[in-house]
């Protein structure tokens, strides 16, 4: 325990993550149900929830980065991890909707009806049971990085070919998902959700708390990677992102290394699309664009791959500005984001990380 | 080619038992080798005995990488048969797999871990159970901590132990994956152009070590360098073209009209 | 009984017709006076404005089947109401009031008569039953026309009305001559005879028979549907067998026409992927532009377009040149100011090229439009080439089939004759060699992506003639070239030759049974499944520096 201990203290920019991180989960519902509206600090709901989906990306980034800076696997299709988990969450809401839907039917969701389908398809069997549900948010992600990653990391395939093929696959699962036919609401998605565990999502309490969920599973996540990485495992991720080859003539499996990592950060991000979905409400096939997956990237390349904080922050700081940006001058967010792709490669290799002087950062 | 094909046999690193009951560790039989039309390896055969330091020389293009690539799992030959001992096939197994029946490799390329610790590539070497839920609850035990320590003095890298492996010179770095070779603790030890990059007493150190490890283990050895291969004093090999052209003393082939005519024209 | 449009007409009708047709003939082999309308319309005319029902259609009839040359106008005249009887003259001419006056022009020339007021000219007005009359009179008005051509139409028009009687079709075969109407003119014949309910024995066997061997598409509506009524034994099995064999027909000339699809398909693939296999093959460079480079093409002839309005054709030749030169320019300047720098960090490339592609996307958007533009066709890039009844290819396809192939002739010169393409191939087998020898790597690869940006701006040339442009269209492409490179093995134009037809040719084979969606759902799937057999794709570069990393 004490080495992981070490390690955690040693990653000084982890631990003001952690402790920022920490802060807010507490912070967030005093300011936002305590605090009269009149307030200086108080916090909306509608900043509760947006600062809870920028953690929900921080989420994500990280899972990101345990692969791409930690292993060398630059997945272009991470997107689909975080929209499978957002899925298994979206169909629970979907089934606690009961008959409050605009069509009124007890079991079917409204897209159903409006599709005429008689029964409900048996693949959302028990999803109205939070404990199957959610077991399924990290089940559902990493099932599926287990079979992709089995068959590419077996045939070896690395580099832009990797890349490629992941992106691939989030593009093929996006047309899937478009098919009103798979059952999953087509092209709206699933939406119009009332409330999670019994409680109502429109409320100021579940909003708080969801956001809170969300920094300290974003907080427990970060420690755990931290961990992973500080174990005889994480020396080996580093050996195999560095020199595959020379790794399996020691006799390791590398495949196996890169599968079991790449299936955690599957789950991690699939944790993450779940805690996203409650938040903002509607989960829908654009969320498999590879465009979104894409995104995920430059996030973590602005914040300073490998890093793991780099990542979190990065993630934060580009939808902060993505925000900001789209309200002020729709047009222009795209030159922004294509500006910040060619500026960080060209210029911020290590990302916005190279600005922290080493002995701050502690590593 | 790939050796993605082949079947994965998980063993643990551990305890190996090989049969070398007809004192033989290694058969390389008619082995056949081409790229686009270009044989690299053409009908070779070699035999290795156990507990033998063999020299393997001969000229740029021989096929002496190709060879170990083949040995060691990288390269799939076209023709012929590899056999580790009695019983294992090597063809049949991949990298991973021949590594952990007890086949280690130093690269001509010293190819060490960079962005880890003289320490770190010398933990990640060691001989223990490879697969990945032992290697995440590993824990380094005192006896462990001890062989590091010893070895990191056999290589004389005690000094650099917390240093990032980048930062280390060539020869630094050729000491450092002979570390990390013996730390494997294999049976067989394929060294490709140890001396590359040494100093000549480095060199005379590097020599000595590889003959006190011959008896325990066997030690194919690939070299340009006359004088270090002089040194080893063993049985030579000659490759050319891909094939065996003659093995004996060093003597009885640098006197060899066959082998003179290859490697000076005469 | 015979079902025409309108009503159900007696027997004594056909008579009448006949008789019609004859006179018919008849006309249009006498001497015409000029300026004065012929008699046998005048008098058609004269019962078209009389009371009699039977008479007026009669009349329809009578001026349809008189082979003049006015007939045709006058039909029109008829139908758009504008025939008027001019009283005074008792003449009849075309009228078109003008305010509470008529102005009057001569049926026979168009030449303008007199503007009378509106007592002196009366409206001979027609209701729905004759002016369905008219409108099928004006299609049965082809079956008599000089022109070959004009026939085959004519009579192509009437498979699916089948309102021509058999001894009419009879009559017709009789006197012609062009082999093509003629075998038209039997196929009608046995469709109208199949479709007739009073149709029996053996002449209406020898019918079902020729529609079973006929290659007219329509000629499958009249047996299905006599096979839904009929109740005799041997006339259904007679059927049966037809449609059995003509529909094996058509399934057959169905999957010639889907391999056509996926042959265009392939080869806009092809295309779209060849400049991204160059670079990708000598700079291990993925170009995430790419698609962007495209779009820039397709841009490029909608602006030749509007620089030459009215010419489309030589806008569009023109846009050949320029399309290259600007994708190129664009290439060059990305990879020389940017790319450069990132030489040896694939990853890094991957990344900093599609930051390129987002700021070229919202470039399009913010400075022409957010919408599609309009590019159009020339005349010889649109309609369609007809191989066979059944199997007609759109025009547009075939063209870009022969573009695809003479800029991948043109690129494989380039690559095995020139010495660039010496150059090209040395850099992609062994850089640091290559440079030894004296090749300038630099420049190389600033030309090789030049090359590959300009390739980008030629499929997007062609794709402008297929679709919409927009400021996506190169977004809906890049995936697919990119398992096109992978599939057909990198730096290998071969490869991506063999790859691209063989997708295209796929999907198009697998979409009539799974969809457009699903279709490509599975070919991704596939690809990802063969890229996990071999990793390199089809035809993957060989040698012992090959499987290094």
């Amino acid at each position: 325990m004490n080495r992981y201990l070490s390690a955690v203290l040693a990653d000084r920019m982890g631990v003001v993550l952690l402790t920022v991180l920490l802060v807010s989960a507490v912070w967030v519902p005093i300011a936002s149900l305590v605090l009269p509206a009149s307030h200086p600090l108080h916090m909306g709901s509608y900043s509760v929830a947006l600062w809870g989906k920028y953690l929900c990306f921080g989420l994500l980034a990280l899972s990101l980065d345990m692969v791409w800076g930690k292993l060398g696997i630059l997945s272009l299709g991470h997107g689909v991890f975080f929209g499978l988990g957002g899925y298994v969450m979206g169909m629970y809401l979907m089934r606690q909707v009961g008959d409050r839907g605009v069509y009124g039917d007890p079991i079917l969701p409204d897209f159903m009806v409006f599709l005429n389908w008689d029964e409900l398809p048996w693949y959302w069997f028990g999803f109205d049971h939070a404990w199957i549900a959610f077991p399924l948010i990290l089940i559902v992600p990493g099932l599926l990085a287990y079979v992709f990653g089995a068959l590419a990391f077996r045939s070896r395939v690395t580099g832009v070919y990797l890349s490629i093929i992941t992106q691939a696959m989030t593009y093929a699962v996006m047309l899937a998902f478009f098919r009103n036919e798979l059952g999953f609401g087509g092209n709206n998605g699933l939406t119009g959700f009332f409330d999670i565990l019994g409680y109502d999502l429109r409320e100021d309490v579940t909003r708080a708390a969801l956001f809170s969920a969300t920094a300290l599973s974003l907080a427990g996540c970060y420690v755990l990677c931290r961990c992973l990485f500080a174990t005889r495992l994480g020396l080996l991720c580093t050996a195999v992102r560095d020199a595959e080859s020379r790794v399996r003539f020691l006799g390791y499996r590398t495949d196996r290394v890169k599968l079991s990592v790449f299936v955690l950060s599957a789950a991690i991000a699939g944790l993450a699309g779940a805690l996203y979905v409650p938040q903002v409400g509607i989960i829908n096939p654009g969320e498999f664009s590879p465009l979104n997956s894409i995104e995920i990237v430059i996030w973590v390349a602005l914040g300073g791959r490998g890093t793991l904080w780099g990542a979190v922050v990065g993630a934060v700081v580009v939808n902060v500005a993505k925000t900001q940006f789209t309200g002020w001058l729709p047009e222009g967010w795209l030159f922004m984001l294509g500006g910040l792709f060619v500026l960080t490669t060209l210029y911020l290799p290590r990302g916005l990380a190279m600005l922290v002087p080493k002995r701050v950062s502690g590593s | 080619m790939s050796a993605a094909n082949r079947r994965p046999v998980s063993r643990s690193g551990g305890e190996r038992s090989l049969d070398t009951s007809h004192g033989t560790v290694l058969y390389l039989e008619g082995l056949s080798v081409s790229f686009d039309g270009f044989k690299a390896i053409n009908d070779l055969s070699l035999y290795i005995n156990d507990g033998e330091l063999r020299c393997v020389i001969g000229p740029n293009g021989a096929g002496k990488t190709t060879l170990m690539d083949i040995v060691t799992g990288k390269t799939r030959p076209d023709e012929g048969e590899a056999w580790f001992g009695q019983t294992l096939d090597l063809l049949r197994l991949d990298e991973a797999a021949i590594a952990n029946a007890g086949i280690g490799r130093k690269f001509q390329q010293p190819t060490v871990f960079t962005e880890l610790t003289v320490a770190e590539n010398l933990e990640l070497a060691m001989a223990g159970n490879r697969n990945v839920l032992s290697v995440l609850r590993a824990k380094l035990s005192g006896e462990q901590r001890d062989l590091i320590a010893s070895t990191l003095e056999r290589i004389g890298l005690v000094a650099l132990r917390d240093m990032n492996a980048s930062t280390l010179s060539h020869g630094q770095k050729q000491w450092l994956e002979i570390g990390m070779l013996l730390m494997q603790q294999p049976r067989l030890l394929l060294v490709d152009e140890p001396a590359t990059g040494m100093t000549h007493q480095e060199m005379a150190q590097t020599g000595e070590l590889l003959c006190s490890l011959a008896g325990d283990h066997s030690v194919v050895v690939v070299e340009h360098d006359m004088d270090f291969v002089r040194s080893l004093d063993s049985p030579v090999t000659v490759l050319h073209q891909g094939s065996v052209l003659a093995e004996g003393s060093l003597d009885a082939i640098q006197s060899d009209p066959l082998v003179r005519s290859v490697y000076l024209g005469e | 009984m015979m079902n025409v449009r309108g009503g159900t007409l007696p027997p004594v009708f056909f008579q009448r017709l006949w008789r019609a047709v004859l006179l018919g003939l008849a006309v249009c082999f006498s001497p015409v006076q000029a300026a004065d309308l012929p008699d046998a319309l005048q008098s058609a005319l004269e019962d078209l404005a009389g009371r009699d029902k039977v008479l007026r259609l009669e009349a329809v009839e009578r001026i349809a089947n008189s082979g003049t040359e006015e007939s045709e106008a006058l039909l029109q005249v008829i139908l758009s109401g504008e025939l008027y009887h001019w009283k005074p003259e008792d003449r009849f001419v075309r009228g078109e009031k003008d305010g509470r006056k008529f102005i009057l022009y001569a049926l026979e020339d168009g030449a303008e008569l007199a503007t009378v007021g509106r007592r002196e000219a009366k409206k001979v007005s027609i209701n729905n039953t004759l002016r369905g009359a008219v409108k099928s009179a004006l299609a049965t008005l082809d079956l008599i026309a000089p022109d070959p051509a004009k026939r085959l139409a004519g009579v192509r028009a009437q498979f699916a009305a089948l309102a021509v009687p058999v001894e009419r079709i009879d009559a017709l075969l009789e006197s012609e001559s062009d082999t093509a109407v003629r075998d038209s003119l039997v196929t009608l014949r046995a469709m109208t005879l199949v479709s007739d309910e009073t149709a029996s024995g053996e002449p209406l066997m020898t019918a079902i028979a020729a529609l079973g061997n006929s290659t007219e598409p329509g000629a499958l509506t009249p047996l299905k549907g006599r096979f839904e009524r009929s109740d005799d034994d041997a006339e259904k099995s007679a059927l049966s067998s037809a449609i059995k064999a003509f529909e094996s027909r058509q399934a057959r000339f169905g999957m010639v026409k889907q391999v056509f699809f996926g042959l265009s398909l392939g080869s806009i693939l092809v295309l779209a992927a060849i400049g991204l296999a160059i670079t990708f093959g000598v700079m291990g460079v993925i170009n995430m532009a790419h698609g962007e480079l495209i779009m820039l093409g397709a841009y490029t002839t909608w602006a030749m377009q509007q620089l030459l309005p009215g010419q489309p054709g030589v806008a569009l030749l023109l846009a050949i040149p320029m399309g290259f030169m600007v994708s190129a320019s664009v290439g060059m300047v990305m990879e020389r100011f940017a790319i450069s720098k990132l030489y040896g960090r694939p990853l890094e490339t991957l990344l900093l090229t599609f930051g390129f592609s987002l700021i070229l996307q919202q470039a399009v958007r913010t400075f022409i439009s957010a919408r599609n533009v309009a590019v159009s066709n020339p005349s010889w890039m649109s309609g369609s080439l007809e191989l066979h009844p059944m199997l007609s290819l759109t025009m547009n396809r075939v063209v870009i089939m022969f573009f695809c192939l003479a800029v991948f002739a043109v690129l494989w010169w380039v690559m095995q004759r020139t010495r660039f393409g010496l150059q090209l191939r040395a850099v992609t087998q062994h850089r640091e060699m290559a440079r030894c020898v004296g090749v300038r790597s630099r420049r190389i690869d600033t030309l090789t992506f030049g090359l590959g940006a300009g390739l980008a701006g030629l499929a997007g040339v062609a794709l402008s003639q297929l679709g919409n442009v927009g400021p996506n269209l190169g977004q809906a492409w890049i995936v697919d070239s990119f398992l096109v490179v992978v599939f057909g093995g990198v730096g290998n134009l071969w490869g991506t030759l063999i790859g691209g037809l063989g997708i295209g040719v796929a999907t198009k084979l697998i979409e009539p049974w799974s969809g457009a969606v699903l279709a490509k759902v599975l070919l991704l799937v596939a690809v990802i499944l063969f890229i996990q057999r071999r990793p390199r794709g089809l035809f993957p570069p060989s040698g012992r520096s090959a499987g290094d990393n």
